[in-house]
């Protein structure tokens, strides 16, 4: 499984970001190495997908200090589009719609701009075409929403699958699937689990944001965090999200406020 | 969208068209008088009946006044200090290409014009338009073949002079407006079509027009007659050196279809617009207008405007044969300083005609951007319809959009639709293609295309992809 000597992919130290001059992440720290699939769970304004638009780079979020690195190298300068370049994939919990602009258009100039920046060659339209295919199978989607403009009018359960294609053909280092489970029935939520553990690779990592543990019956994680109040109050393996599914998140914040009341 | 490579390239480019060919020009003196018409329609050899056409015509604009209704500012042009013939000096009747100044073959293949036989565009015959002459027309003898005429409108005058006179000003008359009567007094160059009966036009016809002198009008003249069961695609193109003057470009195109006859008319409008600060650039104030005078006839307009310092134009439609169709799908972009008014008039006379008007406006910097349309049902018109979709896009927090549409219906069996929005770019859509690796400028490329991809589609092929582009040049630097 995973050694100690395997590489570090991300460390996160204590960071504090805010949007809107509210500070929502108060000081979190996560260390993600290679094979690792880490879920991160916690009530709704916990700070859960704050902490994976901060990764993601989203203008509207300030980091106030802390540090956030990829492979050792400091990415806060870096741009959306070349954090993603390097590997960083951001799975939308709302995949945003864009009219007008075809997926497979939209889904090729992602592709080749991943592409480029591992020196691999620009694929042209059909070339494309026959890796999207194939990539298609993974997600079990309907080759029509190549066609169509990008999530316009696709479900909720077919905008995620759109989210897991293009994790597919983008091919990450690593992934944070901000609450992909949400919206799904329990199909679809199979499909999409067996897809992200198919395209799961040794070298590279999986973030999962999740409310719920249902998810965590389809893709087992090596750890467990739960948040709360824009920090990571406790860490474990697959049996805390058991004990928080039986218990619920009341439970915690008891401990919490127990083990305050202690010190 | 088109390959992302030629995006980013495009992106990074100023405008490019901005050179002027250095060519001896052949001017009359500044000014504007009775004489000067004369002048000019000597030069052209004009027969007598056009020469009355234009002294008409000035009388008329002697009378009228420049309107103010538009709302646009601008600095008022003195028609005195204008040169209204400028040609480049060679010999009048050029047989064929060969004799052409290679100089102005030079320049056309600058602009991705090709002329010369070896390298011009497959299917696609043009005619170039250089200040008041054209310089040549490509593939005349293939379209001649099946009876279409494709030729300046300096040559359809002494060629073709019965259906000059026949259509000329019948379609926008002399008086129409203060610009059209200042251009059927002093137009000189342009292009004529005419399609024979039953005959659908083998290829693609476009015309280029190219203004080159700084302190000339360019006043060009476009008649297309589509007979009985004929169909046409028309394209123009536009292109202006950078002075930092405004030049005026005040143009009138005319369209007849008659019977079962479809004539498309596609714009690309990329006149020098100025620099950042809003100095120089074309006043392009055009009149455009066509009828569909036969039963099921169909016109149909395409613009993607994006040059000229101020754009004031109404591409418009008279139904009046039953059953025919009028269209309008218009993409204006502006930027920094630019201005837009521009829209479209669909009249509808005969019975079950329809109408459909798509406008997609952009405007970034601190630009404004306006479309104005009217739609008229006439009390003989039974069973109208028209459907309008008008669209804004703000780029920015400086520019302004408007959408001002008429409705005037007199017949209580008609049916009129229309809506409306404005957008902005958001910021989430931006932020969705940048984190799948997609950088900015491309990304508001991408959104602008999306945004106007119905009215693409309306486009030919060719000129859809080009059109994409000009988009991204244009909203260069213009977000963040």
């Amino acid at each position: 499984m995973i050694s100690s000597t395997s590489e570090t992919i991300l460390s996160i130290k204590d960071l504090h970001a805010s949007v809107e001059d509210q500070e929502i992440l108060h000081g979190v720290n996560l260390l993600v190495k290679e094979g690792e699939i880490h879920a991160i769970m916690g009530r709704n304004g916990s700070g859960k997908s704050t902490l994976s638009k901060v990764i993601a780079g989203h203008p509207s979020y300030k980091v106030l200090s802390g540090s956030i690195q990829f492979k050792g190298k400091n990415i806060l300068e870096l741009e959306p589009e070349e954090r993603a370049r390097i590997g960083i994939f951001l799975g939308f919990q709302y995949p945003v719609e864009i009219p007008g602009v075809s997926n497979l258009e939209f889904l090729r100039v992602a592709t080749n701009s991943r592409r480029k920046e591992l020196l691999k060659s620009e694929l042209d339209t059909f070339q494309f075409e026959d890796l999207v295919k194939q990539r298609l199978k993974i997600v079990e989607m309907n080759p029509a929403f190549l066609e169509r403009s990008v999530n316009e009018g696709f479900s909720g359960g077919e905008k995620k699958r759109n989210e897991i294609l293009q994790m597919a053909l983008l091919e990450p280092v690593i992934s944070i699937l901000d609450e992909t489970d949400s919206g799904l029935d329990i199909d679809a939520l199979r499909i999409v689990a067996s897809g992200i553990n198919r395209l799961s690779q040794p070298n590279s990592a999986t973030i999962l944001i999740t409310h719920y543990q249902r998810l965590l019956n389809e893709i087992t994680p090596d750890f467990v965090h739960i948040m709360a109040d824009g920090k990571i109050i406790k860490t474990g393996n697959k049996e805390l999200a058991i004990d928080l599914e039986k218990s619920g998140y009341d439970c915690i914040d008891k401990n919490t406020k127990e083990k305050e009341i202690a010190k | 969208m088109t390959q992302s490579n030629t995006v980013e390239e495009i992106v990074s480019q100023p405008y490019k068209y901005g050179f002027i060919t250095e060519i001896e020009t052949e001017k009359i003196p500044k000014g504007l008088n009775e004489d000067v018409i004369r002048l000019i329609s000597a030069k052209k050899n004009e027969p007598e009946f056009l020469l009355k056409f234009r002294l008409r015509a000035y009388e008329q604009w002697l009378k009228m006044k420049e309107p103010d209704w538009s709302g646009l500012t601008y600095s008022k042009v003195d028609y005195q200090d204008l040169v209204y013939y400028a040609a480049p000096k060679q010999d009048i009747k050029k047989k064929s290409l060969d004799e052409v100044d290679p100089k102005l073959l030079e320049t056309f293949e600058k602009l991705g014009i090709p002329l010369s036989e070896q390298k011009r565009l497959s299917n696609v015959a043009v005619d170039a338009v250089f200040d008041s002459v054209s310089i040549a027309t490509t593939y005349k003898e293939k379209l001649a073949e099946h009876g279409v005429i494709f030729c300046s409108i300096s040559e359809a005058i002494s060629e073709y002079p019965d259906l000059i006179e026949k259509y000329m000003g019948t379609v926008v008359p002399i008086n129409d407006n203060f610009f059209a009567a200042l251009n059927s007094a002093v137009f000189s160059d342009g292009s004529f079509v005419y399609i024979p009966k039953g005959v659908e036009c083998p290829m693609e016809l476009s015309s280029y027009f190219r203004i080159n002198s700084g302190d000339t009008g360019q006043f060009e003249r476009t008649l297309i007659i589509a007979e009985e069961s004929s169909s046409v695609s028309y394209l123009e193109g536009c292109t202006a050196p950078m002075f930092d003057t405004n030049t005026l470009h005040a143009a009138v195109v005319e369209l007849v279809a008659l019977d079962n006859a479809s004539i498309k008319y596609s714009t690309v409008q990329n006149w020098y617009a100025g620099n950042e600060e809003g100095v120089g650039g074309i006043y392009n104030f055009v009149t455009k207008r066509g009828e569909c005078r036969g039963k099921k006839s169909k016109i149909s307009w395409s613009q993607v405007e994006t040059g000229s310092a101020i754009t004031w134009k109404y591409p418009s439609c008279v139904l009046q044969g039953d059953n025919s169709i009028g269209e309008f799908y218009s993409i204006a972009l502006t930027n920094n300083c630019q201005k837009a008014d521009t829209g479209t008039k669909m009249i509808h006379i005969g019975k079950n005609t329809k109408s459909k008007i798509v406008s997609k406006g952009i405007s970034a910097g601190k630009s404004k951007n306006s479309y104005r349309g009217l739609v008229s049902i006439s009390p003989n018109a039974e069973g109208a319809r028209n459907y309008s979709q008008c669209d804004s896009m703000l780029i920015g927090d400086k520019a302004s959009a408007n959408t001002y549409p008429y409705i005037q219906s007199k017949q209580p069996q008609s049916n009129i639709e229309h809506e409306a929005s404005t957008c902005r770019i958001s910021e989430d859509q931006l932020f969705y293609l940048q984190s799948r690796g997609i950088d900015f400028e491309e990304s508001v490329s991408m959104l602008v295309s999306g945004f106007c991809s119905d009215v693409f589609n309306e486009l030919p092929m060719e000129f859809a992809s080009e059109a994409d582009k000009l988009l991204a040049l244009k909203l260069e630097g213009s977000v963040g």
